[in-house]
């Protein structure tokens, strides 16, 4: 990136860290989900789930790795209702009009969508120790771990960006990025994919969350990785570049009249 | 040329915005686009400043390309478009900050030309408030200040003054003036006529996606009918004599007047002198009636209308 454009970008961060500020319910809504969600299965599902844990882990700890998986998701359709809000407002089109560098205005929304996701992701970490999560990891496992979760979180976000774009209402960004929240039901995030039916486990199975999932659980509580990992960093990567492009092209077109 | 344009094309699915329009705005001058709701204005303000593309034709906007250097037109232009576009959750300041970030102003000279915006515009009371409270008039007028930020050498305004109230309306003649009087380039669109008649050099009437007329306000009025020149006689017999030196003319007898048809134009008026000196008849009063904006542009639409 040259100077200008990464001016430009702090310049369109500092815009949306500050709408956030003006407006901090929609961010908070968005980062108390997932705790709730966490002491829900802990609280309320956990006591007759801890048996289906294989070798005998609490499910705290099994869920956990779910649950940050699940934030990354619901800061997804935040983002993607985030920016289709914005983009309804007269000045996206004065800055189309503007001699800046043009995807400033996606980047500092990529930023600071991943910026809200971070935090949500701490307050989830830090809710999850008080509640008995106790994660086997050592310092080489936490960094692993962030560095997956920031990863996920790049992606997610630029798939929000893009289902946010496309979306011509509101109310259309909210659903469009609804598989992003509903699909970590269907993947081993909240329970083994060997206890569902045969066709569902075969499509949690085969979908991003669980690799993604089950990768997390193996640099944090130590349960075996295989090659997920793999596929977890794979699925990333071609879901950000997917997002990516696809949001190029979609702020590209004509705005709508 | 400020602006250039040759068969600018934009159509949405079947409807065809534009059809074909021409343009060209001399720099320094004001050039008012008029024309009903829906005959391509705001469509055209949006092609020549780089917001949606055209999908035929070919401009030359502040001497770069449209199509081909639209990063060397936005560096050369401002917009105001139609409806408002300012970040409704920041401050009247902030928006004005924002703006001096994105001209990649050093801190201390965006400070200084926001605080003189807010001054040169009235907002230096609301400054600290959110946009969301402001009136249509205090927006509008932010709006613009915006716009100004970056200096630019060229001004589109679409609409400017649409549902403000009179007063806010000739306070924004007056912005439009000054930005003149220092050398801008402004092109404006408007449903008012008067606001036409009032700032602009040059007005060009579009009526469904052409433009049907282009000329000064006076060179408009005389392309319609209507227009004529009025005598006044001292008595009756004077008006009789002069209708009939004056064929063609429509005669009142209680107000002794003698309406003669014409542009009253210098050649009409020198011509029609001289039959009333060669007949040595005296006139008490003459006046020279044009159409208003008004009638040029109900002539003009409605005939393309019926036509259709």
């Amino acid at each position: 990136m040259s100077t200008l454009a990464i001016r430009d970008t702090t310049t369109m961060l500092r815009r949306n860290l500050r709408h956030m500020q003006r407006f901090p319910m929609m961010s908070i809504g968005a980062l108390g989900m997932p705790v709730l969600m966490m002491l829900l299965f802990v609280h309320v599902f956990g006591g007759s789930l801890d048996t289906t844990i294989p070798g005998g882990a609490s499910y705290v700890d099994y869920l956990v790795p779910g649950i940050l998986v699940m934030s990354v998701g619901a800061g997804a359709a935040w983002t993607s209702v985030n920016i289709n809000t914005d983009m309804g407002e007269g000045v996206i089109a004065r800055f189309r009009t503007m001699a800046i560098s043009r995807y400033s205005v996606l980047t500092g929304q990529a930023l600071s969508s991943l910026l809200n996701t971070l935090v949500s992701l701490a307050l989830v970490i830090g809710v999850a120790l008080l509640n008995g999560f106790r994660p086997a990891a050592g310092l080489t496992g936490w960094l692993a771990a962030a560095g997956l979760l920031v990863l996920i979180a790049v992606a997610f976000t630029w798939l929000g960006i893009a289902f946010g774009l496309g979306a011509k209402t509101v109310a259309g960004a909210n659903s469009a990025a609804l598989p992003l929240q509903f699909l970590p039901f269907v993947s081993s995030a909240f329970v083994p994919t060997d206890t569902m039916s045969s066709g569902l486990a075969w499509v949690a199975e085969h979908q991003p969350f669980t690799p993604i999932t089950d990768t997390l659980r193996g640099l944090l509580i130590g349960t075996p990785i295989g090659d997920s990992g793999y596929w977890a960093v794979g699925w990333c990567l071609v879901l950000a570049g997917l997002g990516h492009t696809r949001a190029r092209v979609l702020y590209n077109r004509d705005p709508a009249r | 040329m400020a602006i250039t344009a040759t068969g600018l094309r934009k159509s949405y699915g079947d409807h065809v915005v534009l059809d074909g329009l021409d343009l060209r705005v001399e720099p320094g001058t004001v050039f008012a686009l008029l024309g009903p709701n829906g005959a391509g204005k705001t469509t055209t303000v949006q092609i020549l400043s780089t917001l949606i593309t055209a999908d035929g034709g070919r401009a030359e906007v502040a001497g770069h390309d449209l199509a081909r250097d639209p990063a060397g037109v936005r560096a050369a232009i401002g917009v105001t478009g139609q409806f408002s576009a300012v970040d409704n959750l920041l401050t009247g300041d902030e928006n004005l900050r924002l703006m001096a970030d994105l001209a990649h102003l050093d801190r201390r000279e965006g400070r200084r030309r926001t605080s003189r915006l807010l001054e040169q515009f009235d907002l230096v009371e609301a400054a600290k408030k959110p946009v969301s409270t402001y009136s249509g008039g205090m927006r509008r007028r932010l709006d613009l200040a915006m716009t100004l930020v970056g200096r630019p050498r060229l001004v589109f305004l679409d609409e400017p003054t649409t549902g403000l109230d009179p007063r806010s309306r000739h306070a924004m003649w007056e912005v439009i003036r000054g930005l003149v009087a220092d050398g801008v380039t402004i092109f404006l669109t408007t449903q008012y006529l008067e606001e036409a008649d009032e700032l602009a050099d040059r007005i060009a009437v579009l009526n469904g996606g052409r433009l049907v007329a282009e000329g000064t306000a006076d060179e408009l009025k005389r392309l319609i009918p209507g227009g004529h020149v009025r005598l006044r006689f001292a008595d009756a017999h004077t008006l009789d004599l002069a209708a009939k030196a004056l064929g063609g003319s429509s005669r009142d007898d209680a107000s002794l007047t003698l309406d003669v048809p014409g542009d009253g134009g210098v050649h009409q008026l020198r011509a029609l002198l001289d039959r009333l000196d060669d007949a040595a008849l005296d006139v008490q009063d003459l006046s020279v009636h044009t159409p208003d904006l008004d009638d040029v542009f109900f002539a003009l639409t409605t005939e393309r209308t019926a036509r259709r």
